[in-house]
């Protein structure tokens, strides 16, 4: 689950982690507060959406008077910003956050992420802030220093104060600079976090470390334990199939095309879009309705594939394991009656009592395709969809 | 032959008073595993389907001599669970719960650090199974057949897809490892292809990956310099968006690594035998079998 800046920053407050304070806004009437708040300028004027490169899109902005405050809160609240992390479509910035402008010496980049490979988290620091992160990856990968991090312990005292110098920060400032990057970490765990950023974190005049901006997201299986955060959740931001299918248990991801899939298994549906794709087609998501696949599973899926205007056919991948073929077929026949489905349909089935199934489905009044394997069930999908294009 | 399972193992589920533990439990037994017992904290003492049932693992393991466990027990304290099995001197950890908080997995595989005998399988896999002989996990036993083919995967149900192209050409199966979804697992496809190199049973091998990660490209590496046998595979997620988690924690593409073109690339620099379609794996496989698009024996080292 993703955070807004604001958030992050509410929860690296109470950390005691150095942020400045700002206001949320989402209707311009509260510029009013902001100005109550922070009565002297200059401020910084920052879009409230989940991707990054808010900046470079218009999304960051600085203003020096009070109407120049107002001008570019009302440019910014309402606006569609597109950034590389946006797609082309662009987001809608309904909320921003006006925070004082400070002075600042340099930008440095810190963040900490779980890494696979090492399967710990590991610490990423740069003395080139400021700049996107993957690319400053491509361009210049010695850029930036890995520090992991034994997850039991945290990040050792010696650790930080070599990411310290490793950042060509001052050494007089050592240890406090140091206490922050263990403090981040510390922050990291004891919130189950997936991603924790600041971008840029800067060196104030006075040589202290002070965070700019920050982004938090929690790992979503680790949310569970944190469930006062869980009304945090910002709905505009996410796609609405993609929350309905969550409710109910499934794994759903929208994607460019016009097949519409449902899986049982998170890599069997990856592998059942590769397949359409492969065979010429686009699908129009990616759907997982787990091991169990339930009548009302398939029913809730049928229905969220059956918002989606684009889609023009449909593709059912079974494979059956503790779950029946036989129980499963029962409930694409419900379901299909349940959602009035008319769209072309290709089943394919597989697995425990099969045969049983495949006579389920005969005896129906259902209309389908019936596909006996993964080519065949992708490539007969891919010429329904085309004929019911045409 | 096999690798890791076999008739001796003798196996206890940690959860087994669940309704999903007890049920593949019975299943596991059912198939032939030999089943000693489970465990559940506070239900100790009692009996549930003709299982024993202990209150902790250190306990089944004196009272049963069991040396596996099958893990049902709740994604928040499944961690504890694991490390409980290594601490009791459980040598093959099978690690069945979905949805371990990442940060749980982190801190359960550095303490693993300090049992080097016991091997951790998942969490969030199907399971292991040795066709015909035993399966710790929830992995439908019928659809495989004894064989000389090893299969190792982070996923599940496109595992038994493979396994059951596999069957269709009347080849079977040595093992089997589903080695989970998640970032943070335990045994690892790298882990899987040296046990299936060392495997006499073992002839050749489908490795079925996934984007996200790196732990393909580090198994591709292995084979390319040490692998004795034919290696087919299958990578999912061509059409996966990058920053989406493709149902699979660990399947996600972010900065543009990890895709699974990337991964096929180097899957075939190796030598390996890639099926471009899900439904190409079997194929693939006959193809790796044959000697086409194989590699060269790797070279010994002169002297």
């Amino acid at each position: 689950m993703k955070l807004h800046e604001y958030q992050a920053k509410e929860i690296f407050a109470k950390a005691g982690l150095p942020v400045t304070p700002g206001q949320l806004v989402k209707h311009l009437s509260e510029v009013d507060e902001a100005l109550r708040r922070f009565p002297e300028g200059p401020w910084v004027v920052k879009a409230q959406i989940h991707a990054g490169g808010r900046g470079k899109a218009g999304g960051v902005k600085l203003a020096k008077t009070e109407a120049d405050l107002r001008q570019k809160a009302s440019d910014i609240l309402g606006m569609t910003l597109v950034s590389p992390q946006t797609g082309p479509e662009g987001k809608l910035v309904k909320k921003i956050f006006i925070t004082p402008a400070l002075d600042y010496m340099k930008e440095l980049y810190v963040s900490v992420v779980l890494d696979r490979a090492t399967r710990c988290p590991v610490v990423l620091a740069s003395a080139e802030g400021g700049t996107e992160i993957e690319e400053l990856a491509v361009t210049n990968p010695k850029a930036i220093q890995k520090f992991p991090v034994n997850p039991l312990q945290g990040m050792e005292p010696f650790q930080a104060r070599e990411l310290y110098l490793a950042l060509g920060l001052p050494k007089d400032r050592i240890n406090a600079g140091a206490k922050f990057f263990q403090d981040l970490v510390k922050l990291f765990l004891e919130l189950d976090l997936s991603i924790l950023e600041v971008n840029p974190l800067v060196v104030l005049k006075s040589g202290e470390l002070h965070c700019l901006d920050a982004k938090v997201a929690f790992e979503d299986n680790g949310l569970a334990r944190h469930k006062e955060y869980e009304g945090w959740r910002d709905a505009d931001e996410e796609d609405a199939r993609e929350l309905e299918a969550g409710k109910s248990g499934l794994s759903y991801i929208s994607l460019d095309g016009n097949i519409g899939c449902l899986v049982n298994g998170a890599g069997l549906a990856m592998a059942t879009a590769d397949a359409i794709s492969f065979f010429g087609g686009s699908p129009a998501n990616f759907l997982d309705v787990g091991g169990g696949a339930t009548t009302k599973a398939v029913t809730a899926a049928f229905k969220i594939i059956l918002s989606d205007e684009r889609v023009k056919a449909i593709l059912v991948n079974i494979f059956g394991g503790i779950m029946k073929c036989d129980v499963i077929a029962q409930g694409i026949i419900d379901a299909a009656k349940d959602v009035g489905l008319k769209l072309p349909l290709v089943v394919r089935l597989e697995g425990t009592n099969v045969e049983q199934g495949k006579a389920l489905l005969a005896k129906s009044s259902l209309k389908y395709q019936f596909a006996s394997s993964m080519d065949e069930a992708a490539k007969t999908v891919v010429a329904a969809a085309k004929e019911a294009r045409a | 032959m096999s690798v890791l399972l076999d008739k001796k193992s003798k196996v206890i589920c940690q959860g087994i008073t669940g309704s999903a533990g007890l049920f593949h439990s019975k299943a596991c037994r059912e198939y032939g595993t030999q089943m000693v017992g489970g465990v559940t904290p506070g239900k100790g003492g009692s009996e549930v389907e003709g299982f024993k049932v202990f209150d902790t693992v250190a306990e089944a393991v004196k009272k049963t001599g069991a040396n596996t466990t099958m893990i049902f027990v709740p994604a928040l304290f499944a961690a504890d669970a694991i490390l409980e099995a290594a601490a009791a001197g459980i040598e093959l950890i099978v690690c069945i719960t979905e949805g371990i908080p990442a940060n749980d997995m982190a801190r359960a595989v550095e303490i693993l650090k300090r049992y080097p005998k016991s091997r951790l399988i998942g969490p969030n896999c199907p399971g292991i199974i040795t066709p015909g002989v035993a399966k710790v996990g929830i992995m439908p036993g019928y659809i495989h057949k004894p064989g000389k083919i090893g299969i190792v995967s982070r996923s599940g149900t496109l595992t038994y897809e493979a396994v059951w192209q596999v069957t269709q050409l009347k080849l079977g199966q040595s093992t089997c490892i589903g080695i989970g979804g998640d970032p943070i697992i335990g045994t690892t496809h790298l882990d899987a292809m040296r046990l299936f190199n060392e495997d006499k049973g073992t002839e050749a091998v489908i490795m079925i990956g996934e984007i996200g990660g790196t732990a393909e490209e580090e198994a591709a590496q292995y084979v390319k310099k040490e692998m004795k046998k034919p290696v087919a595979a299958f990578i999912a997620g061509t059409t996966a968006p990058p920053g989406k988690r493709m149902g699979h924690a660990g399947a996600i593409v972010s900065g543009g690594k990890g895709t699974a073109k990337e991964k096929m690339a180097a899957l075939e620099a190796a030598g390996i035998v890639v099926a471009k379609s899900p439904g190409e794996m079997g194929q693939a496989l006959l193809k790796a079998l044959s000697g086409k698009g194989r590699r060269k024996a790797p070279k010994k080292k002169s002297k």
